[in-house]
């Protein structure tokens, strides 16, 4: 460790490229705590973006037509304005709204609970979609076959549907998970400490803003790429001999 | 990524082309409800300003702080482009530059020279891989407020800067469409095509590409769609648009039950703006899909 420093220090003093992260103990502590809350806040936000999507999937099947409603309305809403409008919309004007009308005291949530809730609804409206096209997908034949064998509709849901219409999907829904990481760094405009966040709170000590920029930059291309080699092995695992793209 | 899926197995029917880009979809059939909940929510704000008005004598009706601000909101303080002409302005610049440069690296993705392809599709994976907002505070960091050049120096503004970056993701993702419609084209018109003599360029200018066009507006149009949404991300770098402008007028006014319906009457602008894209986009996709 202590070489590794040390060539940073050189590289600062004699080249003039300061990746303070690298040497400084205070900066690296609190970058590598940027990179974690990025990846947690990333993975709750897939895992409820994905309960969301199903949920909002499973109501926009049912008989009850307001709840239709309710799930197109939630799907045009997210859908159709800015993810960043959205944060702030429920960060600057909902929260305190509400909290003043419940007499809370210093808010609902906190900006990462808002960014965290308010970034799974927003990928939540696209999976809601998704998911829909993916079990439009199944023939109905397939489940008419399995109610001739005596399946029961949660049976046929279970057997037949599910791992059909989640093969279908898989691929829509990677690039939308891949697109909900990228867009976790809008949470810097509440001020959760994610990478970018913290990033720029050291090139604003550090005044190295060119070297910060291309570590952020990595960094998100690293996170990105071990999702997405993560979700393709995934998708491997699942393939169905005969079912699938041709290649 | 973005090629359509084909499927082998007769049992399973052909998906929709809900995803032909895949990214995510703009266009959805029950987007009507979208502007149902806008409108209903700045309806429910203004009912409830009788409320507020009772509570404070002094307060404007919300009605009319709305109209004081939205000739601001809209076209800026008058000093060069501002408000939402300036988040349509950019958009539209960055996403003409980049279908120019996303044509380019998309053809140079099926390149059969190496030297070619394998630069072309780094490029693509880079932009298509990278978050938004830190290509934006990449480039305006990075950009000079001014260049040189034979002794006259051009200024970059920071909507300018925000444009190029902003039009690199459009750039890859642009190229990965470029990519999987020429893919998507069968084998059959280049072989008929080198039959009839024609060089590569040829074939690709005259007969490849002329059928690659309308498999590609609907996912272009999309990724329209898509950039217009993002266009706010550029007031966190300071540039004096919509977002900004609202978040002035609301720290100007200094009034909490403005919060609710100056956000929603920004989103609802939004949404009047890209949904009828998004209908059509809709529209011409069940015209273009490919019926098996």
């Amino acid at each position: 460790m202590a070489t590794i420093a040390d060539f940073f220090h050189w590289l600062a003093a004699k080249r003039g490229y300061n990746f303070s992260i690298f040497y400084d103990r205070f900066d690296g502590t609190q970058f590598l705590y940027g990179i974690w809350t990025t990846i947690h806040l990333s993975f709750f936000c897939v895992l409820l973006s994905v309960l969301f999507g199903a949920i909002g999937v499973w109501l926009q099947r049912s008989s009850f037509e307001p709840l239709r409603w309710l799930v197109g309305a939630y799907v045009g809403f997210f859908r159709n304005t800015p993810p960043l409008v959205q944060l702030y919309f429920f960060y600057f004007a909902v929260d305190p709204v509400l909290s003043s009308a419940l007499g809370v005291k210093g808010g609902l949530l906190s900006n990462y609970g808002w960014a965290l809730l308010v970034l799974s609804l927003y990928a939540g409206a696209f999976n809601t979609e998704i998911f829909r096209s993916g079990i439009e997908a199944v023939p109905k034949s397939t489940c008419e076959a399995a109610e001739a064998l005596g399946y029961t509709p949660l049976q046929i849901f279970r057997h037949v549907t599910f791992p059909l219409a989640f093969r279908v999907s898989f691929p829509a829904m990677t690039s939308n998970l891949v697109n909900l990481i990228k867009t976790t760094t809008t949470a810097y405009a509440i001020s959760v400490a994610e990478t970018l966040y913290v990033a720029n709170r050291i090139w604003s000590d550090q005044f190295n803003v060119f070297e910060m920029m291309n570590v952020v930059w990595v960094v998100y291309l690293v996170l990105v790429g071990l999702f997405l080699a993560f979700m393709t092995r995934w998708e491997k695992a699942l393939r169905v001999p005969g079912f699938g793209r041709s290649k | 990524m973005s090629e359509h899926p084909k499927f082998h197995l007769p049992v399973m029917l052909p998906v929709r082309p809900v995803a032909t880009s895949t990214a995510c979809l703009v266009a959805t059939l029950s987007s009507r409800w979208g502007l149902l909940a806008i409108l209903s929510g700045l309806a429910l704000c203004l009912g409830l300003e009788q409320a507020w008005a009772q509570q404070d004598m002094a307060a404007f009706s919300i009605w009319e702080a709305i109209v004081k601000w939205t000739p601001l909101i809209f076209w800026g303080t008058g000093q060069g482009l501002g408000g939402f002409v300036l988040n349509i302005w950019v958009s539209v610049l960055a996403m003409t530059i980049g279908t120019c440069l996303g044509l380019m690296l998309g053809i140079g993705q099926v390149s059969p020279h190496r030297v070619l392809r394998w630069p072309s599709w780094a490029v693509t994976q880079l932009f298509r891989n990278s978050p938004w907002l830190v290509l934006l505070f990449y480039f305006m960091m990075l950009l000079p407020y001014e260049i040189r050049i034979l002794g006259f120096s051009v200024p970059f503004s920071g909507w300018f800067k925000a444009t190029v970056a902003l039009s690199l993701p459009v750039m890859a993702n642009i190229s990965e469409i470029v990519r999987g419609a020429i893919l998507s084209i069968p084998t059959g018109q280049w072989e008929s095509a080198e039959s009839l003599a024609l060089t590569r360029r040829q074939t690709m200018w005259r007969i490849i590409l002329p059928q690659c066009v309308k498999r590609m507006i609907p996912p272009w149009m999309n990724w329209y769609c898509i950039l217009v949404m993002s266009t706010p991300l550029i007031s966190i770098l300071g540039v004096q648009d919509a977002m900004t402008l609202t978040q002035d007028a609301l720290a100007a006014e200094g009034r909490m039950e403005l919060l609710i319906p100056f956000y929603l009457w920004l989103m609802l602008w939004f949404f009047a703006y890209t949904y009828p894209i998004a209908r059509w986009t809709r529209r011409l996709e069940s015209r273009f899909a490919v019926k098996l």
